[in-house]
């Protein structure tokens, strides 16, 4: 980082000066971004970006496995209005039960709730709210920016970096009468700064696995 | 053991409270007044009650054989700590007319009685104030005063009802003890080998020599021999009343906002905690007690991950008001109050009190030290700020809308998750009980979407008959249609399923019997689910989503 030896080489001269910029703009580029689990990291390939809000639909799984990533690396986890969270898959993803905090019932101050909670957590998964003002949702976003914690919606959002859509789920391991639920494969449709495309996971792959041979970003 | 050998003998007023684990009890509202009752300890009754010592019932006896004499016979079981709690109200009043009290057991207290009888002018008017101290509290006393605590005790005990009070003149406890039996020494061994030597009374134990008694019976025979001859080697060694760090506030009229409560504690809540930070200590375990004009008490004993504060304490008795069920006379002005202070205008905690709030008492339940609690030089960092924050949404919603996850164990997937209120420890033993194997668990992946109660659902067979198993656990028909609404018209084709595993437990427990079959199964729409079958009904117990 220092400018001063490096400042012979234009190149790296005008990634110092974006830096600046990027800097005085916001947080943006400054601010490293959140892990993502390896299955994901397609999808979303610079990971989760800080002070972002993105929408995940039809998948509370998908969501976990989003969570899972920075839970992993030693981020607070937050979960907003999801009285049926599932605890024991999210431990299964490998989120960290005791750096997760619930919020079950949020009642009628949602918008209040997630911005006190992502003032402290850094990832916050919320359900959707029923009605959100495109004014409410900009204050929150600007909230999200200035405390760089990470919002992810379980349903629409108006102002989400990204939108991952599940159209479909593939199961393995189930017959006609016997077997069980071995493998989970989503279809999913990506919407990521404009560009959309279809993708499909395996999300049996961040299953249960030993947490210190994935380690992420580490 | 040296025996100290006073030549003027100390004064000693020994006040005897009869039978005081039955009035504990009474005062603790654990036994009926007027009617015959008896404490029991271990099987016999420790102390009982005037009208069933009228019925024959005395102390010693066995329950059974108390109960065959006297019927009605209210019991309740022997309780040191409620015959402690109960007497410090009556000692306090005692130490307000003659400090320097020694309580020598519950329902026993002993003061040295020069210093009274000079103060009130006689010893006789110095007992009188105690017993005047006790009268108020409408508890019965006994008074004895005598050169020794071990005759003074027994003098009180000799008293009765209409006569409260025994002076024995300074040089006379030998003479007063000389008749009683050996057994008031509360030695059962030696009373028993002295009854054995034909040593019947303390006059006769007393008349021995001091170097006989010594060779024959030990340190403990010196005692004895002591006390018998009215020289109690024992002085009266005067109690440091406690250091007060419970605090209360009571209010006259009572209060029915939790806003002017909150108002009104500020300062209780600031002196609780001070007064705990001048003995150096901090309280991580509080107990809040509130009691309203209706008489009615609600206690609650409150943890903190760090330690209480004083707006932490008041956070206390509002979760706690608001915790109590709404009461529709009340519930607006504390809807008002919390739309008034910005926290909450969905009034999803617009509890109300049944009746205006008379008193606020906190107690502190655990303390430590101080020192243990110091912030660090550059502060605590990252987990401050988070506890901060969340105190401050449980503050908006109420102590349980924050909690913290853990896996505990159990066969149906809602029982496995366990959730604590932020700031509570999680019970002992659940992470033991998450270990268990549990025979019937799920295979790997386990479902994200875990219902918090069951939904009802329907699965059907090609005839659309509800699909059931036979006795033996086996299916009667495989399953072809599915309807998640549980209405029959909106169905759809099951496409892969297996099942059913059953599920049974404790069929001798009727709260915790369960007979159930899982399944798991994959709708037309690709849905995955897990179903519980009880005795009749469909359920859904989980989604795979």
């Amino acid at each position: 980082m220092s400018s001063r030896l490096t400042s012979a080489s234009p190149a790296l001269l005008r990634d110092d000066l974006q830096a600046k910029i990027h800097l005085m703009q916001g947080k943006r580029g400054s601010e490293r971004s959140l892990p993502v689990l390896p299955s994901l990291s397609r999808l979303l390939p610079g990971g989760l970006r800080p002070g972002a809000a993105y929408s995940v639909q039809g998948s509370m799984s998908l969501a976990m496995a989003l969570l899972a990533g920075p839970s992993r690396n030693g981020s607070w986890c937050g979960v907003a209005g999801l009285p049926d969270f599932g605890i024991e898959a999210a431990a299964g993803f490998g989120i960290a039960l005791d750096r997760l905090v619930l919020v079950p019932d949020p009642g009628a101050s949602w918008t209040p709730v997630i911005a006190a909670m992502a003032d402290v957590l850094s990832v916050v998964l919320a359900c959707a709210p029923e009605r959100v003002a495109p004014a409410e949702a900009a204050r929150l976003g600007a909230r999200l920016r200035e405390r760089s914690s990470v919002l992810i919606v379980l349903g629409p959002w108006p102002q989400s970096e990204a939108v991952l859509q599940v159209n479909g789920y593939e199961w393995a391991g189930l017959g006609q009468g016997h077997g069980h639920f071995a493998k989970q494969e989503l279809e999913l449709e990506v919407a990521l700064r404009g560009s959309s495309r279809r993708a499909s996971v395996d999300l049996a792959d961040s299953g249960p696995v030993d947490l210190s041979s994935h380690r992420i970003g580490a | 053991m040296m025996l100290v050998r006073v030549e003027t003998p100390v004064r000693a007023l020994v006040t005897w409270f009869p039978d005081w684990p039955l009035v504990a009890a009474r005062l603790a509202d654990a036994l009926p007044p007027d009617v015959p009752a008896a404490v029991i300890g271990q099987g016999v009754i420790a102390a009982c009650s005037a009208e069933a010592r009228a019925e024959g019932v005395v102390r010693g006896l066995r329950l059974r054989e108390a109960q065959t004499r006297c019927t009605g016979l209210v019991v309740c079981a022997v309780d040191p700590v409620r015959d402690a709690r109960e007497f410090e109200p009556v000692l306090l009043s005692l130490e307000e007319r003659t400090p320097g009290v020694e309580v020598l057991r519950p329902g026993l207290c002993a003061i040295r009685a020069r210093g009274a009888a000079r103060y009130y002018g006689s010893e006789e008017a110095a007992a009188g104030a105690v017993l005047e101290s006790a009268d108020r509290l409408g508890v019965e006393a006994r008074v004895g005063i005598a050169d020794s605590v071990f005759a003074a005790e027994q003098a009180a005990r000799s008293t009765s009802e209409l006569s409260p009070l025994l002076v024995l003149q300074p040089g006379s406890s030998r003479d007063f003890l000389s008749p009683f039996p050996v057994e008031v020494l509360g030695q059962p061994k030696l009373a028993s080998l002295l009854k054995r030597l034909g040593i019947l009374t303390l006059g006769s134990f007393a008349n021995l020599p001091v170097a006989d008694v010594r060779a024959r019976f030990g340190a403990a025979g010196i005692t004895a021999h002591a006390l018998a001859s009215g020289q109690d080697p024992r002085r009266v060694i005067p109690r440091t009343p406690p250091r007060k760090l419970d605090q209360r506030a009571e209010f006259e009229p009572g209060l029915d906002r939790v806003d002017q409560l909150a108002f009104q504690l500020r300062a209780t809540a600031d002196t609780f905690v001070a007064g705990l930070q001048t003995e150096g200590l901090v309280c991580t375990e509080l107990k809040v007690l509130i009691t309203d004009e209706a008489g009615s008490r609600s206690d609650r004993t409150w943890g903190h991950p760090r330690h209480f504060t004083a707006s932490d304490v008041v956070d206390r008795v509002r979760w706690q008001l608001q915790s109590q069920p709404p009461a529709q006379a009340n519930g607006k002005a504390i809807n008002r109050e919390m739309a008034n202070s910005g926290m909450n205008d969905g009034g999803t905690t617009g509890a109300g009190l049944s009746s205006p709030v008379a008193g606020v008492e906190f107690v502190p339940v655990r303390v430590d030290s101080i020192a243990h609690h110091g912030r660090a030089l550059f502060g605590d960092g990252a987990e401050e700020q988070i506890h901060h924050g969340l105190s401050r949404i449980q503050s908006m919603l109420g102590h349980e809308a924050v909690v913290v996850p853990a896996i505990s164990g159990g066969r149906l997937l809602a029982e496995r998750r366990r959730l604590v209120p932020w700031g509570d420890a999680l019970p002992t033993g659940t992470a033991a009980l998450a270990s268990r194997p549990w025979p019937g668990r799920i295979p790997d992946p386990q479902p994200a979407t875990v219902f918090a109660s069951l939904i009802p659902v329907l699965l059907l067979d090609a005839n659309k008959e509800k699909v059931r198993t036979d006795h033996r656990g086996g299916l009667l028909a495989p399953p072809m249609w599915f309807c998640p609404s549980g209405d029959p018209a909106r169905r759809r084709l099951v496409a892969q399923w297996a099942g059913p595993w059953p599920l049974r437990q404790r069929w001798w427990d009727a709260d915790h019997r369960l007979e159930a079959d899982r399944f798991q199964l994959v709708d037309g729409n690709g849905e995955g689910w897990l179903l519980l079958l009880d005795e009749q009904n469909w359920w859904a117990e989980a989604r795979y989503d």
